[in-house]
């Protein structure tokens, strides 16, 4: 069946699934519905301590079973042992069918590959998979459909009971012996837990997993103790070094710099810049580049940001330092800079998952957001943006909030160069959709601008702007110019995962590659 | 024109491509290494193909391996790997043959 | 016979590297004015033959918009400058740089041979522009004989490595090393009614080095500079193009002049400065300037 993003979903997906296919972005506006809850136990005895020696003890305490669904958060991000000490665990005891339920996943668990392929994990439901994992799902090898869900869908699948579970592992750089866990104050501080919140109030069984244990209460708690069956205290839940990374280096890539100068042309002229806008940036060189210069107009034309939305690193921290950002609202850190400030300023708040983007909530942050500056890999002539299949079809990037905060913004902007190598960043139609055209704006290219048809506001606004306009069939026309028009990855028939859109409807398949033959 | 001997040229850098030749078994035999194999597998091979005949080559073994690299580029790397193997360096044809 | 673009904008004029698929593909992007694919010290002696086919396809097959191409070909103490010269002139590149031009002798040479490649290739004849590099102190001193030799030569460079060394010393830093050739080479390139253009500058991680160098060289007369990383573009440019404030100036020394001359009156003054018949070139040279590089929006 075709949706509303012009993908054809498979009759046989809809049936296994029990999904419905994607109709539109606000589609679900308005929907009723009653949220999950877990089954838990009453802990009523005083002398019952929630210290476990082991992981091994802990899952045998958890009753881990053959089919549970495990779940984990990345804001350890490379630097992550969890995921690998618990599923080494629980691979050693000869557990089957697992199904892993992770905020996302990369590279540091390419050690979970070898579980694919003997059945121990069978599922994995995951806003991003890189490295081996990412070739393993599109190479066939998991048994069961990838979900992939960006941050905002994530929350609503476990919030609305979709997703049920069984054990969520919360990896705390600090924690007391009754559970209350903080992200902060040990030795693998990652600034904020707030994917995690979700899970350890929706799983029935909750272990929080530290290497700092600290006197009782550890408070004020990321994640309160109530929620938290067991503690387990290791070695080491991951490695400083790559949880907090050092700030980048500004870049000096001219056609980077190019791109950043075309992205604060832009919104400054906008009707959204002016006092007390809100934004949202990614880490990206050129987005980078953007906001700092953005920063230096903010300074010069005294407007302020009444508050910045991420996904933060160092630059936004520093404008909130500066007095040009009133308040910043954190859902992840992405450098030991973003950590420091959360940690010291006192207008850096952590926010949940599910007050950034959750869609099927009351209303979250991503809906008050007027800017938000995107990469990605490929976008197509109607504005759907991949960001998750790469060139040589196989999954290797991440939803993350992108098709959350698309959705929210009055003004999404998406950077990108317009060729990487020799492909077309701007094409005639993804390879997959991950974020449909109808949220997507303007498109910034070293190339050109190009915005969104559906937006004769903005092109009437920025009609003076010092930008080289074009259409966007004129950018993809420029690009296949260059390099030739390129031939759609082939792929085999079989689906190995599913895009889901922000609201459980499918936006688009996954299929297993098919090495190239003439 | 004959491969009188096996030749090279090109690099493995980003956007380059390494064309090697050398004398075939009476047909032209083509190889393809291609980091973008699947987008543009097709169009290197036509090019590949093109070039050759332009050249007057049909008795050739040739191994691409590619990173990326334009139409110009590839055209560039086999003109030169199959000048190289007969030796020819000056007073080439510039828009006859190699155009 | 004056060829349209003998004079046109060269501010920055880019090296690239024509061995590389990679930086060759789209340089129009960075706004260099020209653009200099290098046959000569970028490309490896072993490599020179490879270089040429990189060349043609290129100049042939890519689209460098408004940028001029202008191809640096072996010195004629290499046996590589001939087929250098039919490649570029079959390839259409708009000029050919000569390095090491010592005298007017080596221009007429080039351009013999590039008359020839023009009749062999079909191009007009006289299509094909001609720049000399000056590289040791015989190219310096023989500047005005190497500007004045062909028609078809548009300007000069100065190579400011190859030529310190020429004079037994060093690049320093503080340009007194060059300031003789710099003087020489403008008073030369002025005399001949040619274009003036100064050497690179390789130190990439001292912008502000850069910046003070190529105000000092603009304020020298210099037309343009060299440059060797798109980073640069951006600084020259800045400093070569004249500001709103010089315009403005510019564009009130020009009307005041010509009202002035139908009264029959020769000097006045215009916002406290003096000025008389001798300051209309240089005025009308600023809007042309202007003009070119895409800032003027007056109307003379």
């Amino acid at each position: 069946m075709i949706n509303a993003a012009g993908r054809d979903i498979p009759e046989e997906i809809l049936k296994i699934t029990g999904k419905e296919v994607f109709q539109g972005a606000y589609a679900k506006d308005g929907l009723q519905y009653k949220k999950g809850a877990p089954t838990v136990r009453a802990c009523l005895n005083p002398n019952r301590s929630k210290l476990v020696a082991s992981i091994t003890e802990v899952l045998k305490k958890c009753e881990i079973r053959d089919g549970m669904v495990l779940s984990f958060h990345h804001h350890f991000r490379e630097g992550d042992y969890v995921v690998n000490l618990v599923m080494e665990e629980v691979h050693k005891q000869g557990i089957k069918d697992i199904t892993i339920c992770a905020s996302s996943m990369g590279k540091a668990h390419d050690p979970i590959l070898p579980m694919i392929e003997d059945g121990t994990v069978t599922g994995i439901q995951s806003s991003g998979v890189r490295g081996k994992i990412g070739e393993a799902i599109s190479g066939g090898k998991l048994k069961n459909l990838a979900v992939m869900r960006s941050h905002g869908g994530r929350i609503r699948a476990i919030e609305s009971g979709e997703v049920h579970i069984d054990i969520a592992f919360i990896g705390a750089p600090t924690c007391d012996e009754y559970g209350n866990m903080r992200a902060n104050g040990g030795k693998s501080d990652c600034g904020v837990l707030s994917y995690a919140v979700a899970d350890a109030q929706y799983a029935d069984k909750v272990v929080a997993i530290t290497d700092c244990l600290v006197p009782a209460p550890n408070l004020p708690a990321d994640i309160s103790q109530m929620y938290v069956d067991y503690v387990v205290v290791v070695d080491a839940i991951g490695n400083p070094a790559k949880i907090a990374t050092g700030a980048a280096k500004p870049t000096t890539d001219v056609r980077k710099i190019l791109m950043a100068d075309y992205c604060t042309e832009f919104v400054i002229n906008t009707p959204y810049f002016k006092d007390g806008f809100t934004y949202q940036t990614g880490v990206g060189g050129s987005s980078i580049a953007s906001t700092i210069s953005l920063g230096k107009i903010m300074k010069e034309r005294e407007i302020k940001m009444k508050f910045g939305v991420g996904g933060i690193a160092g630059p936004m921290c520093k404008l909130l330092e500066d007095g040009l950002i009133e308040k910043l609202v954190d859902t992840q850190d992405f450098d030991a800079a973003a950590i420091e400030s959360i940690k010291k300023n006192p207008t850096h708040y952590a926010i949940t998952a599910s007050e950034y983007a959750n869609p099927f909530n009351k209303g979250a942050y991503v809906n008050q957001l007027d800017f938000v500056i995107l990469a990605a890999l490929e976008v197509d002539v109607n504005f759907n943006c991949n960001v998750v299949v790469g060139s040589d079809g196989v999954v290797t990037g991440a939803q993350g909030g992108h098709p959350d905060t698309a959705a929210g913004a009055k003004c999404t902007i998406v950077i990108t160069p317009l060729l990487q190598g020799r492909i077309p960043a701007v094409c005639s139609e993804v390879t997959t959709v991950t974020t449909p055209g109808e949220t997507v704006d303007v498109v910034i290219t070293d190339y050109g601008v190009a915005v969104n048809p559906r937006r004769q506001d903005l092109i009437a606004a920025t009609k003076k702007a010092k930008l080289p306009f074009c259409t966007i069939e004129e950018l993809r026309d420029m690009a296949y110019g260059i390099v030739g028009e390129p031939k759609p990855v082939q792929f085999e028939d079989r689906v190995v995962g599913i895009i889901e859109a922000r609201d459980g409807t499918i936006i688009d398949v996954v299929r297993q590659i098919k090495p190239f033959q003439y | 024109m004959e491969i009188k001997k096996p030749a090279i040229a090109g690099t493995l850098e980003s956007s380059d491509c390494q064309v090697a030749v050398e004398a075939g078994n009476g047909t032209v035999d083509f190889s393809l290494d291609s980091t973008v194999i699947n987008q543009f597998g097709y169009q290197i091979r036509e090019v590949v193909l093109d070039t050759l005949k332009r050249l007057n080559v049909d008795n050739v073994k040739i191994t691409v391996v590619d990173k990326g690299a334009l139409d110009c580029t590839i055209k560039a790397r086999i003109e030169c790997a199959v000048y190289r193997a007969n030796d020819i360096t000056e007073n080439l044809p510039w828009g006859g043959v190699i155009r | 016979m004056s060829h349209p673009d003998k004079k046109r904008l060269r501010r920055t004029m880019m090296f690239l590297n024509a061995q590389k698929p990679g930086l060759i593909k789209d340089p129009y992007i960075y706004g260099a004015d020209s653009i200099m694919l290098d046959l000569e010290d970028a490309v490896a002696e072993s490599q020179k033959d490879s270089a040429r086919y990189s060349l043609y396809h290129a100049l042939k097959e890519i689209n460098y918009r408004k940028t001029e191409r202008v191809v640096r070909i072996n010195g004629l103490d290499t046996p590589h400058w001939q087929e250098d010269i039919r490649v570029c002139v079959a390839g259409g590149a708009d000029a050919i740089r000569i390095a090491k031009t010592e005298s007017a002798r080596d221009v007429l040479t080039v351009e013999e041979h590039v008359l020839a490649a023009e009749q062999e290739f079909g191009r007009e004849e006289g299509s094909t522009l001609l720049m000399a590099a000056l590289e040791s102190c015989r190219g310096v001193l023989n500047t005005l004989e190497i500007c004045e030799v062909s028609p078809r030569l548009f300007g000069i460079a100065l190579s400011g490595g190859d030529y310190t060394k020429d004079l037994q010393t060093s690049i320093s830093g503080t340009g007194v090393e060059l300031a003789g050739a710099r003087q020489y080479m403008i008073m030369a390139a002025r005399a001949a009614g040619v274009q003036c253009f100064d050497t690179v500058y390789t130190n990439l991680d001292d912008m502000a080095g850069f910046e003070q160098e190529v105000e000092m060289i603009h304020r020298m007369g210099f037309d343009g500079k060299s440059v060797v990383n798109p980073r640069q573009i951006a600084v020259v440019h800045k400093i070569f193009t004249p500001g709103k404030k010089d315009i403005i100036f510019a564009e009130k020394v020009v009307r005041e002049i010509d009202e002035k001359k139908a009264q029959g009156i020769g000097v006045f003054t215009v916002d406290g400065k003096m000025i008389d018949i001798a300051f209309y070139d240089g005025a009308k040279r600023i809007i042309g300037l202007a003009k070119a590089s895409g800032v003027y929006e007056g109307d003379l």
